[in-house]
Formats: C-alpha cells, structure tokens, sequence
C-alpha cells in the first residue's frame, strides 16, 4: 500500500461506505445552528478518522472552496476516504435526512403560512436568527481588524458596501474584489 | 407566465453556487436580491421566514435553497434548487481535494485562502443587513437582534435557546 510513503496519517481505519453514510446523517440531524461543530466531535473525537490538524485542514479547504461550507466538506473528507464513491455516499448522508425534513416544513408553510400566529413565531426567529448571524460576523472580524493588516478590514467594507448598500450582483462585486485581495495578501506577505 | 421557472432557478442558484465563498451566509442578499427584486417569486416576508425556517432545521442552512424553490415550483423545484446550489460546487470541491494537499506549502494557495477571508466577511455582513432589514420592523424586534447578537457574541449557547426565546417573543405579538 501506498501507506508507506505517505505522511503518517490518523491511526484509526478508514471507514467503510455505510460507515460513512452513517456518520454524516448523524452530523446532519443534530447539526442545528450549522453541522460544523458536530462534524468535528463525530471525526475527530468520537471516530479519530482525522486528527485535528488534519480536520482544521481539510475545513480550511471546504471554507476556501465557493458554496456551501460543510457541503464542501463532506466531499473533500468523504473523496479522501473513499474517492468518488465516499464523497457522494458522505454527501447523500449529509443532505438527505435535512432535504426531507424541510420539504415537509416547505409543504406546511405553503397550507399554514399565511396563519398569523405561525407568521408571529417566524418574525421573532428571524430577529434572533439574524443577532446570531450578527454574531459570527463579529466573531470573524475581531482578529482581522485586529491585526496590522490595514488592507483587509477595507476589503470586507468594500464586499460589504457594494452588496448590501449598492446591490450590486454578488458575482460582479466577487469579480472585482477576489483578485484585488488575493493580490494585496500576495505582495504584503 | 408561460416560461419554465425551472430553467432560471437552476441557471441563478448553479451560478450563485460558485461566487457563495462564505458558505450559504454569503448568499443571502444575492438569493433576496433574485428572489424578491428580480425574479418576484416571493415576498420579503416570504424570504425572511424561509431563512427562519431553514435556520430551526438541521443540517446545511444551505438548506434554504429548498424552500425558494418549493415555494417557486412545488418538490420539482425543491430539487432542481438544491441540485443547482450543490452540484457545481461539489465537483469542484471533488476535483480540488485531489490536488490541495501537494500545494499546502504553495506561495499563491496561502495568497488565495488569506484574500477570500476579507470578502467573505464582508458578504457575510451584508447579509445580516438585508435581513435585519427584512426582519427589523420595528424597535422590539431590532431589540431581540440586538440581544442576540450580544449573548452569542459572549457566550457559547446553543443556537436553539435563541430561536426559541425569539419565537416565544414573536408570538406574544410583541413583533
């Protein structure tokens, strides 16, 4: 095997497909408020599948990558175990028992959604949901505008400015300020 | 309205897919912006109580892509949504995983992962304001958010106390 040359990995064996699947429908439904820390307690604690510094990794990878974080990583951990087949076994695993649940929510809210009570219960989610959001944004800035990196905290006002003041399509304003960012972290390196 | 509203959901939620560096919560004003301003498939309502309803499920608050698309077309547009934000991004993610790990050390992969931070953190922000826009009608429910906002700042609460404390405000009829 290949095991020989390749940097010592995590000790535990890799997982079978159904293991796999397994794993991530358990990650999927306890997963409220974002599967990311449960994906982590079930791979790295629980199963020892990846160490940590291997989980880090592979999470900054799925965060890089463009759409859905823990998606990405649910791929990236399921090709590295099990190549295409993992990665659409971890993927199913992760996305199915969610798909079905929210159908059904979907389908109740279009027969109850216009009942007031429901509406009035929703409102209030949906402030806190957002103080939440308000939160990991503020979770997330902290050490960049901490940091002596003026460029950065500019960067993010810009992204910020440009799609929830001007609105402006998501994709012109990723066109125009990616490169610039990556550049700028390229040459103040 | 005799076109197929199949062909735009799947054409605006696969390109969306691509630029959603941030994960779902970077995608929320491109996804109002299209929903509501551009396509009016929905109202801001509708909006907000999609993203309430995707946050109290489990799993991916990707997740909210299902219901714009029930809402727009019934399970065929639930599918055609969800298979349009995940598909490409998901080859994508297959393709580079194969590769990553041999530039770990790479000059230009530490340039990229350093640059995409700062926009992702705008996108992220921006979200929450055209939410709190959405949502924020008046003063008690800008309240709830900011309290919110505060305790998960502070503390490491589970999410579902939050939403249940705002869903028990909001139907006191506070809102």
């Amino acid at each position: 095997m290949s095991d020989s040359v390749a940097p010592p990995r995590s000790v535990a064996a890799r997982p079978a497909l159904l293991e796999l699947f397994r794993a991530f429908v358990v990650v999927s439904v306890s997963g409220f408020g974002g599967a990311l820390p449960w994906a982590r307690r079930m791979i790295v604690d629980q199963r020892g599948w990846m160490t940590a510094e291997e989980f880090n990794e592979a999470f900054a990878l799925s965060q890089f990558l463009p759409g859905p974080n823990v998606v990405n990583f649910s791929v990236v951990f399921g090709s590295r175990f099990g190549g295409a087949a993992g990665a659409a076994v971890a993927l199913a695993g992760l996305m199915g028992p969610p798909l079905i649940i929210v159908t059904v929510l979907a389908f109740l809210y279009a027969q109850f959604g216009d009942i007031e009570m429901l509406g009035r219960i929703l409102a209030g989610i949906t402030s806190a949901a957002v103080g939440l959001l308000i939160a990991v944004v503020a979770k997330m800035a902290a050490p960049l505008f901490r940091k002596r990196w003026d460029w950065a905290p500019l960067i993010a006002i810009a992204a910020f400015v440009g799609v929830a003041i001007m609105q402006w399509p998501l994709p012109l304003v990723f066109v125009v300020l990616a490169p610039i960012s990556i550049g700028l972290a390229w040459i103040k390196r | 309205m005799n076109d197929n509203p199949l062909i735009p959901l799947f054409g605006y939620f696969a390109m969306l897919s691509l630029f959603a560096v941030g994960g779902a919560n970077a995608a929320i004003p491109e996804m109002h912006r299209i929903a509501v301003d551009v396509m009016h498939w929905m109202s801001d309502r509708q909006f907000a109580d999609s993203f309430a309803i995707a946050q109290i499920s489990p799993g991916p608050n990707i997740i909210i892509v299902t219901l714009i698309g029930y809402h727009v077309a019934g399970l065929a547009g639930a599918a055609v949504a969800t298979v349009a934000m995940c598909g490409p991004t998901c080859v994508f993610a297959f393709l580079v995983a194969r590769t990553w790990d041999h530039f770990k050390e790479a000059r230009w992969r530490i340039a990229i992962q350093a640059g995409l931070v700062p926009v992702s953190l705008g996108l992220i922000g921006a979200s929450a304001f055209v939410l709190a826009r959405s949502a924020d009608h008046n003063i008690y429910a800008a309240l709830i958010t900011a309290v919110t906002a505060i305790v998960a700042f502070a503390t490491r609460i589970n999410p579902l106390w939050l939403f249940a404390a705002g869903g028990i405000l909001g139907l006191s009829g506070w809102l």
